[in-house]
């Protein structure tokens, strides 16, 4: 299908909106009623027609606004977008996997052509043609990373993998769930995940940690994380918290289906041929929950999820405050019926709202 | 003056130890403060014939009794970042089996570990023992600026003026803590700061 841009804001007017199209596809991640840290991993060999895992990096309705919106976040914070000297590398890598995944999976919007090292890049949907060669960073605008990540939805962090851990030696993050790049970069894997509660004590990053350095080149991995943001802030950073926690507090009982919104990310692990690095794309999906209601199946299940989620997980996400607000809404959405496996909605088979 | 037992903390967190005497040719002992109890309780004249001392004071009078160890060098700076530059210094033409101790407050164990790690010391050559007080160096993760010898939680950002309390997510290449804005969800609501680990 073609998709219809759309033009929107993520900041002030907040004019973000999801088309039923992008309602019908959201990434919902609680594939049974209750929600606990796991080691959630699959391969990522594509997925249902038309759902968000089909292709290797997903484009949607989103993609133009969202690059608008990372752009005046750089203007603002270039700390955003860092890459320690050793990184340049796994740049390029970075930028041929998404130049070659991109012009393959979406033909009529991008389109690559190469001639030895003289490289040809269109992007129709944000207007760019630019020739370059490639491995030669003077011959383009910004570094490789920053150049093709300013061009592709979700954060990026780039992973040097040495003395059996991964590194985060680069990246570009300016749609993250309230963790800073600037202070994190150069950290090692347990050192990053060090807030996170629950989690260490469960072995669950020793594990992860054994998967992601097992990652071979043309095997991408995946998982879905996920947290909950109030209006459709895509910069939710603790730079700049000072100035957006305040909307946490503007939540009532009348706004909040339109106001709350579910934060998916749909993560993927890919390895990088040259550097052996590994690239980690974070890519972040809101829906209000007035959106999600729409569908019986996730109404039931999102209210037993928020519901019985262990304090420490809602005190870390940061909604501890506004959960029985929640509740309250949700709760309407709840007639107690049992809810089909998996995460899809299944709206031919599952019952309306009894009540 | 005894020594702090912090409480178990997140993995990002460093933990200390105690110094010892490692053998090896060359010795670089980089102190401030109450580190220099550490550097005495492992002293012998045999160490200290190739031991260079590195100390600031900070108000101590530590420094006589350090160079009554007759250490083969001994430098006296009146800041970290007074001798900063002599640390990258010695670090760039030292020999690869140079044992290093580091001694005293966390700002200084942490600067100078990341100086030696960037002169390509592996970690394992390095040694650190806390001494004196627990105040922390303190990263405003909004304006970036850096608040020094941090002992109160929460705490104003000296660049800034932003209310922050105090993380223990901790960046080595940093060398700080993580400080974030108190009282963004209710401005003005900051409650009585108190001493870190109270
Ligand atoms: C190498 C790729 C990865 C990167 C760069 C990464 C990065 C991060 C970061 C920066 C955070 C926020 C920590 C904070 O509070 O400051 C986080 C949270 C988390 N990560 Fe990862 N992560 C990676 C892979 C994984 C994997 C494979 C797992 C598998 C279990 C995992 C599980 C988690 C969990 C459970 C959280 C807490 C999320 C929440 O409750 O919202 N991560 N990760």
């Amino acid at each position: 299908m073609t998709i219809q841009f759309n033009d929107e804001t993520f900041r002030d007017d907040y004019t973000f909106r999801n088309s039923d199209w992008a309602i019908n596809r959201f990434p919902f991640p609680f594939h049974e009623d209750s929600y606990m840290y796991a080691v959630n991993m699959e391969q990522h060999r594509g997925g249902p027609e038309g759902s968000v895992y089909e292709k290797r990096f997903d484009v949607d309705e989103h993609y133009v606004a969202e690059m608008r919106d990372r752009a005046m976040v750089l203007a603002d914070d270039p700390l955003r977008c860092q890459s320690l000297p050793h990184m340049t590398l796994a740049g390029w890598d970075l930028l041929e996997l998404i130049m070659v995944s991109k012009s393959e999976d979406y033909p009529d919007l991008f389109e690559l052509h190469r001639e030895g090292d003289q490289w040809r890049w269109v992007n129709k949907p944000l207007g760019i043609d630019d020739s370059f060669t490639f491995m030669d960073e003077t011959t383009l605008p910004y570094g490789p990373m920053e150049y093709i990540t300013r061009q592709t939805q979700g954060d990026f962090c780039v992973l040097d993998q040495r003395e059996d851990n991964l590194w985060m030696d680069a990246g570009i993050v300016t749609t993250q769930a309230d963790w800073s790049l600037d202070f994190d970069i150069g950290m090692n894997f347990f050192e990053w995940h060090a807030p996170v509660p629950l989690a260490h004590e469960k072995g669950i990053f020793v594990r992860a940690l054994k998967f992601l350095l097992n990652i071979q080149q043309g095997a991408p991995a995946r998982r879905l994380n996920w947290t909950m943001t109030v209006n459709p802030l895509l910069d939710t950073s603790p730079e700049n918290y000072h100035k957006w926690g305040v909307q946490k507090t503007t939540l009532t009982p009348e706004n909040i289906g339109q106001k709350q919104h579910l934060r998916v990310e749909l993560q993927t692990f890919f390895r990088l041929p040259r550097s052996n690095a590994l690239v980690f794309p974070i890519r972040c999906y809101l829906c209000s929950f007035q959106d999600l209601m729409t569908k019986p199946k996730w109404g039931r299940r999102l209210h037993r999820v928020i519901r019985d989620l262990p304090e420490e997980l809602a005190t870390y996400k940061g909604f501890i405050d506004n959960r029985p607000m929640m509740l309250d809404y949700l709760s309407q959405f709840d007639d107690g019926l049992p809810t089909s496996p998996g995460v899809f909605p299944d709206v031919e088979t599952e019952p309306p709202l009894q009540k | 003056m005894s020594k702090f037992e912090f409480p178990r903390s997140i993995k990002s967190r460093p933990v200390y130890g105690t110094l010892e005497a490692r053998p090896g040719k060359h010795h670089l002992m980089i102190a401030d403060a109450e580190g220099a109890e550490a550097i005495m309780a492992i002293a012998t004249p045999e160490l200290m014939a190739n031991t260079h001392i590195i100390y600031i004071p900070r108000g101590t009078d530590y420094a006589d009794k350090l160079r009554a160890l007759n250490p083969a060098q001994f430098y006296e700076g009146p800041s970290y970042a007074a001798s900063v530059t002599r640390i990258q210094r010695v670090l760039q033409d030292a020999h690869m089996g140079l044992q290093i101790y580091l001694t005293g407050t966390e700002g200084l164990m942490g600067q100078a570990q990341n100086e030696a790690m960037q002169a390509g010391y592996p970690f394992s050559a390095i040694q650190t023992e806390h001494r004196g007080s627990v105040a922390r160096r303190m990263q405003c993760v909004h304006c970036k600026g850096i608040t020094e010898d941090v002992e109160i939680d929460p705490f104003v950002c000296s660049h800034c003026g932003l209310n922050l309390f105090v993380r223990d997510h901790y960046s080595r290449r940093l060398a700080a803590y993580q400080g974030v804005c108190i009282d963004a969800e209710d401005p003005g609501n900051v409650p009585p700061s108190k001493g870190i680990y109270e």
